[in-house]
């Protein structure tokens, strides 16, 4: 069965058919590109995926479950997190913290405990901090624990948004243009730290991003998006090559 | 080094209140300034209870004092009707439970439609509230006798009461003769639970969900944050807090009003100015700039023309203290320094 199944998936909004007849299928492990000029649809594509909007038509399938009508809060707890194109980080709250709200589900006490620090508060707040420091190893970003997320370097606050997407533990990882803004070193580390994701992970992830060579370079598969419609879907060498894509997007 | 952050708090609460102590034991302190330091600590109480919405929340409410009020009204009520029938601890602890109770239902009840705004909305949404709750309770005539409670709107003959019977609230004229339970040592009492509960909840999950959501509610949703939910048990906490403070408030006077001077919008906004001078978001900071605040004109009163110049400079050092990023960059190289000698 296909991690992530969608059919026939449609909004608009007034009059524009911003997604139209959106299909795809992900299978488990598979890093999965979504490309396409500006303004094709691909941010709302994640937008449906995640119950941020919800579709005119169409079935959206995680791992099975039928998470079409849910809210954005259920979508996380089945499964799903995501980065945002303009990142969206707790900007006042130290690194650390960032990650500790994505473990806020997972590690629980009751708020009468963590008034009084007493009962599993000591017990489940070292649970907390020693998966956030785990988390935040992985993602080289342990030295700047106590540093305010918004004090922290561009490429960092790309990394730390990753982070606190994955201490949710999800099935499935929806980065949207992780690379955007980052210079050519920093576009490196940030595919490498891709790499490690799914690696240490077993991540199933599917990403937005304009960097052609990263898309080349670490996508297996690929699916066109133009003016809300696919235009085209396959093994990301075959999609390059396909005329209508060179026109569409890449200009040649 | 955070963690001796809270203990600092208390401390400095605990040294205030032992040098205040020593002063009056010692015949140092005016009867004026007794007088001044139940309300001294009550607003710090409720400078706590605001920093929790503005700056751990991040939503600017500016109708605070209709929690307080509420507090303030319902235990006042309690402590009028149980004036011979309860042992004076006993009643005290049970008008805390009162005023707390209702305050933290009118949270509720009020943050259900409130929290769905933002911003300048919110506010001002919030400051009608606490105009309502204020002249609400000014138009209520509540009384009791034998046959029990008797209820009105418009004057106290339309409650057709029995001649021994026992008007409680009064209209406009409010509850006189509240037992005159408060002192300072409660005060600081309450200052220091106000305290413990908001500092510890800082630094638990659900502080961390709510500064999440203050900080960016749509990635806190993304995270799987019931957004909804923690702006809820913020604002009911903050409320409870300030209606801890009411009952401090009404259990300190002899009579009890609604009045504007005490619960309307301009001691709301008085309320934030120590909310904003402390620092938002720091709660110790709400402590300092309250008493400071609040103690300054009053102590000021010899020097009458000089009052208020006074007073302006005072808030504007206190702005560029916490405020100024130069300043702050100072404060925190000499507090590191302190810490290393
Ligand atoms: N909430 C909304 N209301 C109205 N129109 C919207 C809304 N969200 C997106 N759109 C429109 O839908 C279209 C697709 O936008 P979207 O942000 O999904 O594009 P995109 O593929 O992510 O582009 P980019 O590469 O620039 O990020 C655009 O025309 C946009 O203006
Ligand atoms: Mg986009």
């Amino acid at each position: 069965m296909a991690l992530l199944e969608v059919n026939n998936l449609c909004i608009s909004f007034g009059g524009l058919r911003a997604v139209d007849d959106f299909n795809i299928t992900i299978e488990k492990g598979e890093l999965y590109g979504l490309i396409g000029p500006n303004g094709a649809g691909k941010t709302t594509v994640f937008n449906l995926l995640t119950g941020v909007y919800k579709p005119n038509e169409g079935i959206i399938r995680l791992d099975g479950e039928d998470i079409t009508r849910k809210s954005t809060i259920e979508i996380n707890h089945a499964g799903v997190a995501r980065t945002f194109q303009n990142i969206r980080l707790f900007k006042n709250m130290p690194v650390i913290d960032n990650v500790k709200v994505g473990l806020n589900e997972r590690f629980k006490y009751s708020t009468l405990e963590g008034i009084l620090h007493l009962g599993k508060y000591r017990k489940v707040e070292k649970e907390i901090d020693d998966e956030a420091m785990r988390l935040l190893k992985v993602f080289d970003l342990d030295s700047e624990r106590d540093t305010l997320a918004a004090n922290l370097p561009y490429g960092k606050q790309r990394k730390l948004e990753i982070a606190r997407a994955m201490a949710t533990n999800p099935k499935l990882l929806l980065l949207d243009e992780p690379a955007a803004g980052m210079n050519p070193n920093e576009t490196k580390e940030l595919m490498e730290t891709i790499a490690l994701v799914r690696s240490k992970f077993d991540m199933t992830i599917l990403l937005i991003e304009h960097d052609m060579k990263l898309v080349s370079g670490i996508c297996e598969k690929l699916t066109v998006l133009n003016f809300g419609r696919v235009l085209c879907q396959g093994e990301t060498k075959e999609v390059l090559a396909n005329p209508e894509v060179i026109t569409a997007y890449l200009g040649g | 080094m955070k963690k001796h952050d809270n203990l600092i708090t208390y401390a400095v609460v605990i040294a205030a209140y032992a040098v205040f102590q020593i002063l009056a034991a010692t015949g140092n302190l005016s009867s004026h300034m007794k007088g001044l330091l139940v309300p001294m600590t009550y607003y710090a109480v409720i400078a706590v209870a605001l920093n929790l919405c503005v700056g751990i929340l991040g939503e600017l409410s500016i109708g605070h004092c209709g929690f307080m009020c509420i507090g303030a009204f319902t235990s006042a009520f309690f402590s009028k009707l149980t004036e011979e029938s309860l042992p004076g601890p006993l009643r005290f602890f049970l008008a805390f439970v009162i005023g707390i109770a209702f305050a933290a239902l009118f949270g509720f009840l009020i943050g259900i439609p409130v929290l769905r705004l933002k911003g300048d909305y919110l506010a001002i949404v919030t400051l009608a509230f606490g105009e309502i709750i204020k002249n609400v309770i000014n138009a209520f005539y509540i009384g009791v006798d034998s046959k029990g409670f008797h209820f009105s709107l418009k004057n106290s003959m339309e409650l057709g009461m029995e001649k021994e019977g026992n008007l409680i609230v009064n209209g406009a004229m409010g509850i006189t003769g509240t037992p005159h339970d408060s002192n300072f040592t409660v005060a600081i009492v309450v200052l220091l639970i106000s305290l413990f509960v908001v500092l510890n909840l800082v630094k638990s999950r659900d502080g961390r969900a709510i500064m999440a959501v203050r900080d960016n509610n749509i990635a806190a949703e993304a995270t799987g944050i019931n957004v909804t939910r923690y702006k809820m048990m913020a604002f009911v906490i903050s409320a409870a807090i300030a209606g801890a403070a009411g009952v401090l408030f009404s259990h300190n006077i002899t009579t009890l009003t609604a009045s504007s001077q005490y619960f309307g919008f301009n001691a709301s906004i008085m309320i934030l100015v120590y909310v904003v001078l402390g620092g938002i978001g720091n709660i110790r900071g709400s402590v300092i700039a309250a008493c400071v605040l609040y103690l300054l004109p009053e102590l000021l009163r010899g020097l009458n023309t000089y009052r208020m110049l006074i007073y302006s400079i005072v808030l504007i050092v206190m702005m560029i203290v916490n405020w100024s990023p130069k300043v702050i960059e100072w404060r925190k190289r000499v507090t590191s320094s302190l810490r290393r000698a």
